[in-house]
């Protein structure tokens, strides 16, 4: 639209996101940097560059983190593009599903895939694979399954069928014209999950340390070490710009990738799936299972006692077991709540900002785009570290506050609901914002009544996945002061699991199953509060 | 949908809004009725009702702040103290005693109840800390899986070509009783270099952390190792919490190995409520306080006149020479030894 | 009622619309036939503010020109609908007078009588994606009436729409227009539909508005070559400054006549036969006739001189 935008509620709106971003993260974060730069200023970031460890270690979480996004995204892809195909529930459910892994803190995992490939043979002799890099590759996918399948998936259940089947009728086969007309379309899609999967393997911790072995350092491994081993912060402090300029880099190029004119969405006729409908059924089937499996591994653990099969761990998680300064109940409790919070607060924030990264001038534009990103990018140590020391004085001494640790988790949520939001608004076929204004809508009630609500879909999907983040989260929450009452799961599960003991180990897989249920069930029902229209995915 | 918007907005904005009361504060004098905010890790646990005879004696309440782990406490005490965020510290172990030291962090304190410490515990002469527990770092093997069921007794034993590959090892860069065990061959062989260069050769496997390590290789945990790094007290927790219920420990600690790791509480300068801090150490000493640490966090009481629980009576032993290493020798060291390692055993 | 004085739209170096001038009276049906590229939608598009432009759009004597288009008495009824795929039926005629204010009652009133204008009763709660196309190009006039509009503009509203869709439609729309009091501006480069539908036809090309008057006497005396072009005269001959210009129709076949040429191609058309002649001097010629030659042979034929226009 050429006429002039007017001033109104929205602009002040965006205020919201920007104020949020400065006092939670670039606050601390830009004050940790201070402190730790400060007597050497730059010279400490040149001098790590003179270090061949450290540009091997930053070599090594490049390409770790390039070829786990890639991997991720080959294998996603076919059920992304296949899911639509399920019925209402079904894919409902194996979407909640999907989103398990985000909940579920490395130590567990890594000892449910250990367990996995002693079954199935896969862990013998010289064929093992903790340890080494493909651990950590096979574990970010695990991990970052779910942003793929349900990115793709929703900007492809958007899409007008209509062009792929005339590539049909031109003679392509199914697999050509998915490949030469709807990829192409998805392009922005899966620039935007990529960037998500990216950033995620950059700043994986508990799957390098663990997975990996005290081997394997990337950036955010060497910021933990420096930061807390060695109380060095200069050193963590380098490290951590690097981080953040590689990530500034990273989210330019995605966005750039994102900004390609997607088809636009008038009547769209969903895209029919790509295979016939065993195929379908198979290839879901073939994901679950390989999703399912470490998870499977986990169920059985949390029902074996030592005198065979029961819910004795289930039932002692309602009691105080020593070790927890709460009893496991409580912590679940805590995290669903936080959670909850920070959905709320991850969503409200996201849609504002979307709509600013979308419609607003240039200028603030690009800079929302970038600042809202930048927190899934940066080290939950230098966030941690950042309020502690930033935030520590009135007006603004929130740092020992219980609600800090839901706000921490929204920073990390935010970028979810924006990246998911932001691809599904830009495609809106132009001319129904037309169609709008011309009947009368002011250009903010063209916003919410045509952006808000096609792109509530994206904002559903991102807030599904700040619930699961918030819920499994542990790198933020362990680095911030905390009451005992306010424990929360993760912590629960990695206190569980720091002692000896059949009994606290079997608690702990009960947790982590409970953990499970808990975001299967939550991101089912808050999806399901958007109905379906138009076959939404 | 705008008034739900509003309504959530405002609920939220009210949630922020009511938040806790900091609780008054004294200055010298009687600290009654006053709140102490103690800062310790992720690993602290004491029962309620220990804390509510503290309350009971003296009057004041105490809350408590868990930050991270052990080297996160530190790292974040030092940060903060111009402005710090509680009034005392618990957890500070003897391998980052030093640094805390050397920052400045504590107010020295003089507890009344000091005389009741093992004398080779306090090791700062200006007790700006005071030794609250202690725990000892330790070979664990699992008695029915080694080889030839004859268990090592020695540092060098380890060497021994019979236990190749048996042996699982946290590495000292991440893991606390990685480190722990790494002084503990510097000070207990003759030429540490050499005995890890063997160890390598012995096949030793290396982890991040404790819980890979002893949940993920060693045999505990379903793993195919028999010997792993862990703690003294580890075998009666294995009594304690198993299930089902078993009589005698299936692991047994090699003493020769052992470090003996020490757990202080200091009074954090610049607090604002000193009498209570003060008031929160002597209670911290006392047996009230000490017999409840044991089966709590699995360490044992500085207090000698502390009992310990039966189950650690029977299932381990208290080592009577761990290796011990003066904190300065260690913060000087620690990041020379912990390179040199590196490049010996992952290079 | 509507003014449209000079309006001139550029996009970077080309000029969609040029210096166009319009006039339109309360209630009054205007078609602007074009061929595509013309610049008609260009010009819809700036009436209804979508686009900016130098000179002035005024309504009711009020100067709209730099008004949002949201504040526009004036609705736009778009080319491929642009419904609301989240809303259903009823959410989508309701949306102008929901922007308007209106209350429920009001509005469901309004929406009920509008969907019985277009023949779509009961259609309310449809989902959009299963309308056809005819259905959803109804919605969309409904969608547009609705907050009764001063002046409807209609963008080739009958584009998509198979032909037989599009004759019924051609009828109704004036009948709802009419009904409704709309004044309307309905682009097409259809020149059947811009007869029927017109009070007035404006014929556009290049941007420019090259006349104006009644169906009859656009249809009657063409001022240019260009005119002529637009309305169907499309076989011609330029002979230097004259050019003349005549239908298809107007041609018969004549033994005697004085014109020869070569049968090219025959197309047969159900009602008649479209036939391609080829002249000697290379030139193509289009026919209409019942019972043709077959290709390869010559005829002779006469061209009406009644029915030629010639401009020089």
């Amino acid at each position: 639209m050429r006429t002039r935008e007017r001033i109104g509620v929205g602009d002040a709106l965006m205020l919201l996101p920007a104020l949020f971003i400065g006092l939670f993260f670039l606050f601390p974060v830009g004050t940790v940097l201070w402190r730790g730069l400060g007597g050497e200023g730059l010279d400490a970031v040149f001098d790590l560059a003179k270090s061949p460890r450290q540009r091997d270690v930053l070599w090594f979480t490049f390409w770790q983190a390039a070829v786990s996004t890639a991997l991720t995204v080959a294998v996603a892809l076919p059920a992304a593009a296949t899911v639509g195909g399920l019925s209402d529930r079904a894919r409902r459910f194996v979407r909640s599903l999907v989103t398990v892994p985000f909940v579920l803190p490395t130590v567990v995992v890594a000892g449910a895939f250990d367990e996995l490939f002693f079954a199935t043979g896969l862990d013998t002799g010289d064929f093992r694979l903790r340890h080494t890099v493909w651990a950590i590759l096979i574990a970010h996918v695990f991990f970052n399954y779910a942003v793929v399948v349900r990115v793709v998936g929703t900007a492809c259940a958007g899409l007008d069928g209509r062009q792929a089947e005339a590539a049909r009728v031109l003679g392509a086969t199914r697999w050509q014209a998915w490949r030469a007309v709807t990829l192409p379309r998805l392009r922005p899609a899966i620039a935007s999950a990529s960037a998500i999967v990216f950033l995620f393997s950059f700043t994986s911790f508990g799957a390098v340390l663990i997975l990996g072995g005290p081997k394997r350092a990337t950036l955010e491994t060497e910021i933990y070490r420096y930061a807390v081993s060695r109380t060095d912060l200069t050193r963590a402090a380098a490290l951590a710009v690097v981080q953040l300029v590689a990530v500034l880099a990273l989210v330019a190029v995605s966005t750039w990738l994102e900004r390609r004119r997607p088809a636009t969405t008038r009547m769209a006729r969903p895209t029919r799936t790509l295979g016939s409908r065993p195929g379908r059924w198979l290839n879901v089937g073939m994901a679950t299972a390989l999703l399912g499996a470490p998870l499977a591994v986990l169920i059985e653990r949390s029902f074996s006692t030592g005198t065979g099969y029961g819910l004795s761990h289930y039932q002692a998680l309602g009691t105080r077991v020593r070790q927890l300064p709460a009893p496991a109940t409580t912590a679940l409790w805590n995290s669903l709540h936080y959670a909850a919070l920070a959905t709320v607060l991850a969503v409200l924030i996201g849609v504002v900002a979307s709509v600013v990264v979308v419609h607003g001038r240039s200028g603030s534009r690009r800079l929302f785009d970038l600042g809202l990103t930048l927190p899934l990018g940066t080290s939950a140590v230098t966030i941690g570290f950042g309020i502690l020391i930033a935030l520590d004085e009135p007006p603004v001494d929130f740092r020992t506050r219980w609600w800090i640790i839901p706000v921490a988790h929204a920073l990390v949520g935010v970028p979810f609901v924006v990246r998911t939001m932001v691809p599904l608004l830009r495609s809106i076929d132009p001319s129904i914002r037309e169609a709008a204004a011309v009947l009368g809508a002011s250009p903010s009630r063209v916003r919410r009544e045509i952006d808000l609500m096609i792109g509530a879909r994206g904002a559903l999907v991102g807030g599904g996945f700040a619930f699961a983040v918030s819920l499994g989260e542990f790198g933020a929450t362990s680095f911030l002061p905390r009451r005992p009452e306010d424990l929360t799961a993760p912590v629960a599960l990695f206190r569980l699991l720091s002692t000896p003991g059949d009994l606290l180990r079997g608690q702990a897989m009960a947790l982590a199953v409970v953990l499970m249920v808990f975001v299967t069930v939550s991101v089912f029902v808050i999806e399901s509060s958007r109905g379906t229209a138009e076959g939404s995915l | 949908m705008k008034k739900l918007l509003l309504s959530l907005v405002t609920v939220l904005l009210v949630a922020v809004a009511c938040g806790e009361d900091e609780g008054a504060s004294v200055v010298g004098g009687d600290p009654a009725g006053t709140t102490v905010t103690l800062m310790t890790h992720d690993s602290f646990a004491i029962s309620g009702s220990v804390w509510e005879a503290f309350t009971a004696e003296t009057g004041v309440t105490v809350q408590l702040l868990q930050v991270g782990d052990a080297g996160t406490m530190v790292s974040e005490a030092i940060l903060t103290k111009d402005a710090p965020i509680a009034d005392v510290v618990f957890g500070v172990d003897n391998t980052f005693l030093q640094r805390g030291l050397d920052a400045d962090i504590f107010a020295p304190y003089e507890s009344r109840n000091l005389d009741v410490v093992f004398d080779h515990l306090k090791l700062d002469d200006n007790n700006r800390v005071t030794p609250i527990s202690f725990g000892d770092v330790c070979i664990n093997y699992w008695i029915d899986a080694l080889p030839g069921t004859v268990a090592p007794a020695t540092l060098e034993d380890l060497t021994d070509a019979r236990y190749a590959s048996q042996l699982v090892v946290q590495s000292p860069e991440t893991s606390s009783p990685g480190l722990a065990f790494l002084l503990a061959t510097i000070s207990g062989t003759d030429d540490w270099e050499q005995y890890w260069a063997d160890l390598v050769a012995n096949d030793v496997s290396i982890t991040a952390g404790w819980e890979d390590a002893y949940y993920g290789e060693f045999i505990a945990g379903g793993g195919d190792r028999s010997i792993v790094v862990s703690y003294a007290s580890s075998p009666p927790a294995e009594v304690i919490f198993a299930d089902p219920p078993i009589d005698t420990a299936p692991t047994g600690v090699l003493l020769d190995s052992c470090f003996r790791q020490i757990e202080f509480a200091g009074i954090l300068a610049g607090t604002d409520n000193p009498a209570g801090a003060a008031a929160l150490i002597d209670f911290m000493l006392t047996n009230t306080f000490q017999e409840d640490v044991p089966l709590n966090m699995f360490v044992f009481p500085a207090s000698q006149s502390a009992g310990l629980p039966p189950e650690f009576v029977e299932h381990t032993t208290v080592p009577v020479e761990p290796h011990i290493m003066d904190p300065a020798e260690i913060e000087a060291n620690r990041d020379r030894w912990v390179d040199r390692w590196v490049e010996i055993v992952l290079g | 009622m509507l003014r449209v004085d000079a309006l001139t739209v550029r996009f970077g170096d080309v000029t969609a619309v040029d210096d166009v001038s319009l006039e339109l009276a309360a209630g009054e049906r205007l078609a602007v036939l074009g061929s595509s590229g013309c610049g008609k939608s260009t010009l819809l598009r700036a009436i209804a503010g979508l686009e900016a432009g130098d000179g002035t759009v005024s309504v009711d004597g009020a100067d709209l020109t730099h008004t949002a288009p949201d504040r526009r008495p004036i609705g736009l009824m778009f080319q491929d609908h642009a419904l609301f795929p989240h809303r259903t039926v009823e959410q989508n005629v309701a949306f102008g007078l929901r922007m308007a204010g209106k209350k429920e009652s009001a509005r469901t009133r309004r929406v009920r009588e509008m969907l019985a204008l277009v023949g779509l009763e009961g259609f309310g709660e449809r989902e959009i994606a299963t309308l056809s196309g005819g259905e959803a190009q109804r919605v969309a006039l409904a969608r547009a009436l609705a907050p009764a509009p001063k002046v409807l503009l209609l963008d080739e509203p009958l584009g998509s729409l198979d032909r037989y869709l599009r004759e019924r439609l051609i009828d109704e729309l004036p009948d709802v227009l009419g009904a409704t009091g709309t004044a309307a501006i309905h682009v097409t480069h259809d020149h059947d539909e811009a007869f029927a539908i017109g009070d007035r036809l404006a014929v556009m090309h290049a941007g420019k508005v090259l006349q104006v008057g009644s169906p009859g006497e656009v249809w009657a005396a063409p001022t240019s070559i260009t005119v002529a072009r637009v309305l169907g005269h499309t076989n011609e001959i330029i002979d230097g400054v004259t050019k003349v210009v005549w239908r298809a129709d107007a041609m018969t076949i004549d033994p005697s006549g004085p014109h020869q040429a070569m049968v090219d191609r025959v197309h047969f058309r159900g009602v008649d036969h479209d036939v391609r002649l080829r002249t000697h001097d290379g030139r193509m010629l289009r026919f209409l006739l019942d019972d043709p030659p077959a290709a390869g042979n010559d005829v002779r034929f006469s061209i009406d001189p009644a029915r030629v226009l010639r401009f020089d």
